[in-house]
């Protein structure tokens, strides 16, 4: 598949164009054009590199939105075996912008949930751009409560603009299914690891990213409002996004230092889309390492430490007095 | 000076200088409902809610408390707990800046005054928010001080009250205001766990991050009339959907209707119906709450 470059990017476009276009040549050329064709590849990968080493936070929210980024089915099937997707909040209907099941994380069982946004214009529209409604939470915390039952670690994949604004979710209680959402996973006995893989979009991300560990894609961001959304507020004016982007701190560096995430996964050179098996590689290794901390706790102890770290989150002042 | 000037007494002259300040400010007020001229101490009296129409108005985090709480042994809770700027975040202004003037119009250090004391004789822990203060949004000091009144809470093994008046998340304070969701909601199973009631009255308006994680799933769900409650903002959804939204959207009666929140209460009624639940809940005989 032909890698989709960002506005950003465009140095490296013109470069790798350059570069296809003299590999279509070098067929039927009679001068051995090989040797120019890997300098420019060189070029190509020192460039990006330079152009990755600097990202603003508004160029990370680009790379975390990108077309090709591999979703939570993709990582699914990276990272999983015998993934069993369930179905339904057994009240009302499938939400497909939030996906779940059983599965194997090396050989173990475990239960798997994530947002899923679509590929193509039809996918899209079905998985709602992975915006869930009140039954896409209640489905994840249906099969979160199957794994607490059985005592399977939990693993989510957070990837979502948002929870969807809409007259239906309303209707039907958003707020309340992202609430009860976060009440449940405080105190479920059982191992919750989360991975912010894309867009980790507020409350709707949150519903399903309260966890013992929280681990967070290199080039993924995780925010209270989207910056767009930020800045229309604000500065009332969307156009002021990257200011607004600078401001929120929403990169995986930032959020580390504020102690809101507790590991970032490295991603490989130009973004996770570029290398996507490297990138599940990435995951899957700092995913088992925290699966074993995890593992050997029990079920209290878990929940203590969870509830520790949940009220250690804020920063303010005390008076003296 | 113009031949008008010249023309004119001087009586007039000095009057249409500026400065003429005959009738002291906020004497009288208009219901935005129902258009009645009321005095203001008539509607501060009757809680904000107009004599005339019922609509009822906003009302500050203190006024609140004083209205539900009796009058006797009340004590304030995370008074102690202050803001702090982490972000460094400036937008047209300084985060400092609106923390500043927000503190100089409404008295308070933040948008969350919790309180111990007592409904009609029963004991509670009770938080309110001040939607004067950015827009009643919930960043770490709301958080820590909600967190600090569960914690007092099941000390004194007293019941937990919230009343909601929040735009949501504090933007100022990026990713860590969104971790007050969790933060907030997690504390109260500590109350769960040790089956002390948690009550929360939703009041105009309750929306984003504050609905969206405590003030949903108490035990029981009181919302004023008309209060706007919900988790997307009217205008959001507005563009989101291209259409117009019905009347009434997310007001409370629509809440009410759709199975959302237990019940609708009168600001005027509230303490007693609170008391009622809170002996209710508890197993309290029907004289505690008389």
């Amino acid at each position: 598949m032909k890698t989709t470059f960002l506005e950003f990017e465009q140095p490296i476009a013109e470069l790798e164009q350059r570069i296809e276009e003299l590999r279509y040549v070098q067929d039927d050329s009679a001068v051995d054009i090989s040797e120019e064709i890997q300098r420019l590849a060189k070029r190509s990968q020192t460039l990006t590199k330079d152009i990755y080493g600097k990202l603003t936070p508004w160029q990370v929210a680009q790379v975390a939105r990108h077309p090709q980024r591999p979703y939570t089915l993709d990582y699914v099937q990276a990272l999983f075996t015998n993934f069993e997707e369930l179905h339904g909040d057994r009240a009302f209907a499938d939400d497909q912008s939030i996906v779940g099941g059983l599965a194997r994380f090396n050989g173990e069982a475990c239960v798997v949930i994530g947002h899923q946004k679509g590929r193509d214009t039809k996918e899209k529209i079905g998985r709602n751009f992975g915006m869930p409604k009140p039954e896409g939470y209640r489905k994840a915390l249906r099969v979160m409560k199957l794994g607490e039952k059985f005592a399977l670690p939990v693993f989510t994949f957070v990837d979502t603009p948002g929870a969807y604004p809409g007259v239906d979710a309303e209707e039907r209680g958003q707020s309340e299914a992202i609430g009860r959402n976060l009440f449940e996973m405080a105190r479920l006995r059982t191992p919750i690891l989360v991975s912010i893989i894309g867009e980790g979009g507020s409350g709707g991300a949150l519903a399903i990213a309260v966890g013992d560990v929280v681990l967070m894609l290199q080039y993924a961001t995780y925010s209270v409002i989207s910056p767009e959304g930020c800045a229309s507020i604000l500065w009332r004016s969307a156009d002021m996004a990257p200011e607004a982007a600078d401001a929120l701190g929403i990169t995986a560096n930032r959020l580390k230092t504020l102690g809101l995430i507790d590991k970032i996964v490295p991603e490989p050179l130009g973004g996770a889309h570029r290398d996507p098996q490297a990138a599940a590689q990435s995951l899957k290794k700092a995913l088992a390492e925290a699966l074993k901390q995890l593992q050997a706790k029990k079920p209290k102890e878990l929940v203590d430490e969870r509830l520790e770290r949940l009220m250690g989150h804020g920063k303010f002042k005390e008076a003296a007095g | 000076m113009s031949w008008l000037q010249k023309l004119l007494p001087p009586k007039i002259q000095r009057s249409a200088g500026g400065g003429r300040k005959t009738v002291p400010e906020g004497l009288w007020t208009k219901c935005p409902a129902c258009d009645v001229v009321l005095y203001a101490t008539d509607l501060e009296k009757n809680l904000n809610v107009c004599p005339k129409c019922g609509h009822h108005q906003r009302v500050g985090a203190r006024a609140r408390l004083e209205a539900l709480l009796d009058a006797d042994g009340r004590f304030e809770i995370g008074a102690e707990v202050l803001p702090v700027d982490t972000l460094k975040f400036k937008d047209s202004r300084r985060y400092t800046e609106r923390l500043a003037e927000a503190h100089e119009q409404t008295g308070e250090t933040d948008a969350l005054v919790v309180m111990q004391g007592s409904i009609r004789a029963i004991g509670v822990v009770c938080a309110a928010f001040e939607f004067d203060f950015l827009g009643g949004s919930m960043g770490s000091v709301v958080g820590e001080r909600f967190v600090r009144g569960v914690r007092v809470a099941i000390e004194q093994k007293l019941p937990f009250v919230t009343v909601g008046a929040s735009g949501g998340a504090r933007m100022q304070e990026g990713l860590l205001s969104l971790a007050q969701m969790a933060k907030t909601t997690a504390a109260l199973t500590d109350l769960a766990e040790r089956r002390l009631p948690f009550v929360s009255v939703l009041s105009d308006p309750t929306m984003g991050g504050v609905s969206a994680s405590f003030a949903m799933i108490g035990d029981i769900v009181i919302a004023e009339p008309k209060a706007l409650i919900g988790f997307a903002g009217p205008r959001v959804i507005e563009q989101t959907m291209r259409q117009k939204l019905p009347e009434g959207f997310q007001r409370a009666e629509f809440l009410l209707e759709k199975g959302a929140i237990d019940m609708i209460v009168d600001r005027r009624q509230l303490r007693d119906k609170l008391a009622t639940l809170l002996a209710l809940l508890q197993g309290m005989p029907a004289e505690a709450a008389s």
